[in-house]
């Protein structure tokens, strides 16, 4: 049933992705800690860590990874839980492929068509705020610690700000995400929590 | 036997065959090589990977113009999915057919998968360690961060005025504080796309 479920999931996630990975982050984080609460919005962001430091498209990392995580959550062992990381990246390509042959096939160009102009003109607007909402949903205490006056917190904050004002600067996010690790571990180690 | 067989193609003739670029027999097997090289060599995702998908497949192999290319990324945009499965599948297709485009995907996505479920499998067995905990205590604020600056890059490459800026707006919050499905305000974004353009069209008229 879990599989079945997986897969439905990740081919409606495949169907209704516009405008790249960032914008299928929203859509897999809305059905996979919300929807169903297969996983922790904490295990979701580290997934989205991995999968951004690792080579290939960041949406079929990010739905192998997630795939994975959700078997072995569900109680199932590590082969179950490959076979559940295979069903839910294929599940995700599955009706882009077959809709991206059609497209080839008989439209080659998609230009000069006013509908779809419109429509993307209001898409890229809408994906925009897809991304913003991943974001939001990611501000927990699950990746900032408690917002007292805890170290982990002020810290998570300081990172928070270089990352983003660095990011705006086109620094390579995987450097960013290594340093922000390799800081992790020399000041959490450097004071007792 | 990519190798042995790459020798019998001879791509000196290919300017001269400008008319049939597409029917040019590309092997399989070299599909699947050059997309295997893309997959695993490029980090950070589908717009990492444009540039080296046409300098791999256009100035290399020579196996596409540069327009066609260009068309299947415009194409690649408009569609749903992945956008690095999307060109795969297009690209695949445009030269060999189905089976093309299944070499294509197939090269394209079979490291990344394999590379990620050794790390799965690795990280279930040292997630409890010190480090590895401290380490994505560092990390997740940054990737919060990494998600949140591209919202304000692709709200001008989006064009969104004061006019047009509730879009973005409301369809983050009914996501974010009432939990709507993302699925659910892309369906209506497509709707009032459509609607908006037919609108504008009877009133000119």
């Amino acid at each position: 049933m879990l599989f079945l479920q997986l897969f439905w999931t990740f081919l409606k996630i495949g169907l209704f992705t516009f405008g790249g990975g960032y914008a299928m982050i929203a859509l897999i984080q809305n059905e996979v800690t919300v929807n169903h609460a297969w996983l922790t919005s904490q295990e979701f962001t580290d997934i989205l860590a991995v999968s951004q430091m690792t080579p290939g498209p960041v949406g079929i990392n990010t739905a192998t990874y997630t795939g994975y995580t959700a078997v072995l959550n569900a109680g199932y062992d590590t082969w179950l839980a490959v076979l559940g990381a295979l069903m839910a990246s294929a599940a995700v390509i599955l009706l882009p492929v077959v809709l991206m042959v059609i497209a080839v096939v008989f439209l080659r160009k998609m230009q000069g068509n006013k509908d779809i102009e419109n429509v993307f003109r209001v898409l890229r607007m809408t994906i925009v705020g897809l991304i913003a909402a991943a974001a939001l949903q990611l501000l927990t205490v699950d990746s900032f610690g408690q917002p007292a006056f805890s170290l982990q917190f002020i810290l998570s904050i300081a990172i928070f700000v270089a990352v983003f004002a660095l990011s705006l600067k086109r620094v390579s996010p995987i450097l960013l995400i290594l340093v922000a690790g390799v800081l992790g571990i020399i000041i959490y180690s450097m004071i007792p929590m | 036997m990519c190798h042995f067989l790459f020798k019998y193609n001879n791509y000196g003739f290919l300017p001269l065959l400008n008319a049939s670029i597409t029917q040019m027999m590309v092997k399989y097997c070299e599909l699947f090589y050059s997309f295997l090289k893309i997959g695993t060599f490029t980090i950070g995702g589908g717009y990492a990977m444009i540039p080296i998908m046409e300098q791999e497949l256009v100035d290399r192999r020579h196996w596409m113009s540069r327009d066609e290319f260009l068309d299947q990324l415009a194409l690649s945009q408009s569609m749903p999915g992945v956008l690095a499965v999307n060109m795969a599948t297009g690209l695949g297709y445009r030269l060999r057919g189905l089976r093309g485009a299944v070499s294509a995907i197939a090269g394209n996505i079979v490291m990344p998968i394999v590379f990620i479920l050794v790390l799965a499998i690795l990280f279930r067995h040292f997630r409890d360690n010190i480090y590895v905990e401290r380490f994505f205590m560092g990390v997740r604020p940054a990737v919060v961060a990494l998600i949140a600056a591209p919202v304000f890059r692709l709200a001008q490459s989006a064009k969104i005025t004061w006019s047009t800026c509730w879009i973005p707006i409301l369809s983050a919050l009914l996501i974010w504080l009432f939990d709507v499905s993302p699925i659910l305000i892309i369906l209506a974004a497509v709707i009032l796309g459509f609607a908006y353009g037919r609108v504008k069209l009877r009133i000119k008229n």
